[in-house]
């Protein structure tokens, strides 16, 4: 069966699809989330060298890869608009920029807390922690440049230069472990040489898969409402039957 | 299983509690901040046409 994509980058048809799909992401990252959490608190056992600490890695694992996948999704989408000058994409930039952030934040504050038990200090100026600092100026910068320009399309073009070019930033921390000394443990999932528990692998992917569902909801959720917004004076809004 | 032990976290309880309290309170914030702005949305939308129907 074909599949016309491109009716989805309609926002009137994308309106409708997304609400469809927001239960459904919110109740698998509900199920996940128990799922995990259970596994990484009550079936993986306790770290060898790290104690109780390391449990800290199955939501600081998972929020660190989401932020940097996130921003290229973020960018990928800023990058469509550009050269398309397709609304909907740019709409979908504009609705991952605030979780991106979020999770950005939610990563480094976690961060934090296992770095101080487990260095002995809250925070390093060390190559992973800054260019993970960096995103988070990326993201605000993103946010900020598009609420500052008053005229929706022309704020897309703007913000999505910023995003196209700050996603340098992204294999930065990625291998930042592997280019500098960094105090940074390597990967956790890798899959040769001296791997974790298995338990811990299953707790890990799981609250990764949480995380990620979680963040579709969200922003499907977000984007109806720009969606709303930004079309509020076409026909389709003014025929919609929710809104009256 | 000893509840109290658990939630100690060997003495790691403040690092690893601290991190998932802070995860959690900002998904809620998040899910209530979208919830809200999805409401006055469909408000602002329902105003407008109000007042369009009044011209």
């Amino acid at each position: 069966m074909a599949i016309n994509w491109f009716k989805y980058s309609a926002p009137s048809t994308f309106y409708g699809l997304a609400g469809k799909l927001v239960p459904w992401f919110a109740v698998a990252a509900a199920i996940l989330f128990a799922a995990g959490l259970y596994i990484g608190f009550f079936v993986a056992p306790t770290d060898a060298v790290q104690g109780e600490a390391y449990r800290i890695m199955f939501i600081h694992v998972p929020v660190s890869i989401l932020s940097m996948f996130i921003y290229l999704v973020m960018a990928g989408y800023a990058a469509l608009g550009l050269i398309f000058n397709t609304r909907l994409s740019s709409m979908m930039a504009t609705a991952l920029a605030p979780t991106g952030a979020l999770f950005t934040f939610i990563a480094l504050w976690t961060g934090a807390l296992w770095g101080k038990p487990t260095w002995g200090a809250w925070w390093l100026w060390d190559a992973r922690l800054t260019s993970e600092l960096i995103l988070l100026f990326l993201y605000l910068g993103f946010i900020a440049l598009h609420a500052s320009i008053d005229d929706p399309r022309r704020a897309d073009r703007a913000a999505a230069l910023l995003a196209i070019v700050g996603s340098v930033n992204v294999p930065i921390i990625y291998f930042s472990v592997q280019w500098w000394n960094s105090i940074h443990q390597g990967s956790s999932i890798k899959f040769t040489g001296i791997t974790m528990h298995v338990a811990m692998q299953h707790a890990l992917l799981t609250m990764l898969l949480a995380c990620w569902a979680y963040a579709v909801a969200v922003t499907l959720l977000r984007v109806r409402s720009i969606i709303l917004e930004r079309e509020r004076n076409t026909q389709w809004v003014l025929d919609l039957q929710e809104s009256k | 299983m000893d509840w109290s032990e658990f939630f100690a976290m060997n003495g790691r309880g403040l690092y690893v509690w601290g991190s998932y309290g802070m995860a959690l309170a900002i998904f809620t914030i998040e899910i209530a901040l979208v919830r809200h702005k999805r409401k006055m949305t469909l408000q602002q939308l329902r105003m407008m046409r109000d007042a369009g129907v009044e011209e």
